[in-house]
């Protein structure tokens, strides 16, 4: 179970971005968090993946408080979620080939042997031809990048999945073929999900449920 | 789109490509002239006290101080010396000086401003506030007080000039790395399991490496400039050593006097090796630039 208990983040402790937020996802559930651009789902999306310290509140996972963050949280629990951005071009390391760029996860944590076989089938799974596995960043369309991207999140099968806007830049046929990626993954590994998103239509039918920004925040504040 | 559109737009795709062609051409001809002029610099420097057999110090009081001519084309000092021999000896010993002060510089500047921006938080507060408490400092102040700790010599000179000038690279890495650190991609790093060294070490520090590169060629002339000023004031290397600061140095006497090429010729060979240097780093500059590169990709 992954919740997050009112939950306060930001970027200046003066100036939350957010106050209080709450929200859980079951393991296997799929949670899509809908909200207008600007209202603090991507940092919430960032706290949730263990990559933003919040101000105040706590995030529990399986019933055990998080009390670490980014390099300070064990290697187990940060690899345990897998995240996709919104922005595939800044989120892809310009200086990899797509190849690296999927395999580096698996380098980082010392499973360099697997590195090959695992992007060969993640490539296939995902939909990226070998040429292009051998390209960077610039070389490719941002929907192959993305894919790229998706590909990178799941190579260490991580346990909870947050897709941060992963299509809003994405083509309506590259978008069905994520979101197949990750249901598939889903059905899969029963991994849970948090999709963050503005579009209702996509989130409706991709999550067993779709919850408003403005029912996690408490309405006397903010 | 109506044909005149069709070529108003044309006519505008080849207004554009020609007026960037000719940017080009002049970016590539102030590229091969600096590329020339260093590399003449750099190969005098390197061949000529192997290849001629001639003695920079042979002193000739009946030759002194005789203007440029055949026999001695940047003329003699005032002991008969031929310059153009003393100028090449002493560019080679400034430029060693350059190069070895500007590579220690980068190296610790580079190692301070990444540790600062990676680290963060009161590493990060604690290591810019010492870089800002030195940079109060005169740095040729400070240079003259740690070459007055040592024996006249080359190194103590190299070390005064990359102890004064780590500073201004480290915070270039610094605030370089802080951007890029915020980046997705390192979060996307972080997120897939990498070490705090392993995110420095693959994904930042390759970031910055143009930015800190750039910085230490440019220093190169300047921490020339450096060793001719230490020279100059006395402090530098010993006298009997030709370097371009001492050749300056030595002749301010006969300057006055009216002989001018001991003094012009030194100058000289520290104005157009740093001349050369500033050009080629600014035509890199543009060359390395991503986004120019990734629009030609697209």
């Amino acid at each position: 179970m992954l919740e997050l208990r009112t939950v306060t983040a930001g970027y200046d402790r003066r100036a939350p971005v957010f106050r209080d937020v709450s929200l859980s996802v079951a393991p296997g559930e799929a949670v899509g968090l809908l909200g207008p651009s600007g209202c603090g789902k991507s940092t919430l999306a960032r706290v949730a993946a263990l990559l933003h310290r919040p101000d105040a509140g706590a995030l529990v996972l399986d019933g055990t408080p998080v009390r670490r963050w980014r390099h300070g949280a064990p290697r187990a629990l940060r690899t345990a979620f897998g995240v996709v951005f919104q922005q595939a071009r800044l989120s892809a390391d310009p200086r990899l080939t797509l190849a690296d760029l999927v395999a580096e996860p698996l380098r980082a944590t010392g499973r360099r042997a697997q590195a090959a076989d695992r992007v060969a089938e993640l490539a296939a799974t995902v939909g990226l031809t070998t040429d292009l596995l051998s390209r960077r960043p610039h070389e490719v369309s941002d929907g192959q990048l993305q894919r790229a991207c998706l590909a990178r999140a799941l190579v260490l099968r991580p346990r909870w999945l947050v897709c941060d806007e992963m299509t809003a830049m994405l083509d309506a046929s590259t978008t069905a073929a994520l979101v197949r990626v990750v249901e598939d993954y889903r059905a899969g590994t029963g991994a849970g999900l948090l999709a963050v998103g503005h579009d209702r239509v996509l989130l409706d039918r991709w999550c067993d449920r779709t919850v408003e920004w403005a029912s996690v925040v408490p309405t006397t504040r903010n | 789109m109506s044909m005149a559109d069709v070529a108003a737009a044309g006519k505008t795709g080849t207004v554009w490509r020609s007026r960037s062609g000719d940017r080009r051409s002049t970016r590539t001809l102030r590229l091969r002239v600096c590329a020339a002029l260093l590399t003449v610099t750099v190969l005098s420097v390197l061949l000529v006290p192997p290849l001629v057999q001639l003695d920079q110090q042979a002193v000739d009081l009946a030759a002194k101080l005789r203007a440029p001519g055949w026999a001695h084309p940047f003329g003699t000092d005032d002991v008969g010396r031929d310059l153009l021999l003393r100028c090449v000896y002493g560019l080679r010993v400034s430029l060693l000086v350059g190069v070895a002060a500007a590579l220690t510089a980068t190296v610790v500047g580079t190692a301070v401003g990444a540790t600062a921006g990676a680290l963060g938080g009161w590493v990060d507060r604690g290591v810019m506030r010492v870089v800002d408490a030195l940079s109060s400092v005169p740095h040729l102040l400070m240079g003259i007080f740690i070459v007055a700790m040592f024996r006249p010599g080359v190194w103590p000179v190299v070390a005064s000039v990359a102890l004064t000038h780590w500073l201004s690279t480290a915070r270039i890495v610094r605030a370089e790395v802080l951007s890029l650190r915020a980046r997705p991609h390192i979060d996307a790093a972080v997120s897939g399991g990498a070490s705090r060294w392993r995110v420095t070490v693959r994904h930042l520090l390759p970031g910055v490496l143009p930015q800190a590169a750039l910085a230490a060629v440019l220093m190169v002339p300047h921490a020339m400039w450096h060793e001719s000023a230490l020279s100059f004031l006395g402090l530098g290397l010993p006298t009997h050593t030709a370097s371009l600061g001492n050749l300056i140095q030595e002749a301010r006497g006969s300057l006055l006097a009216g002989q001018w090429w001991p003094t012009l010729f030194p100058g000289l060979f520290i104005i157009v090796p740093t001349l050369a240097v500033a050009g080629l780093a600014g035509a890199w500059r543009e060359r390395i630039n991503p986004r120019s590169r990734s629009e030609l990709m697209l």
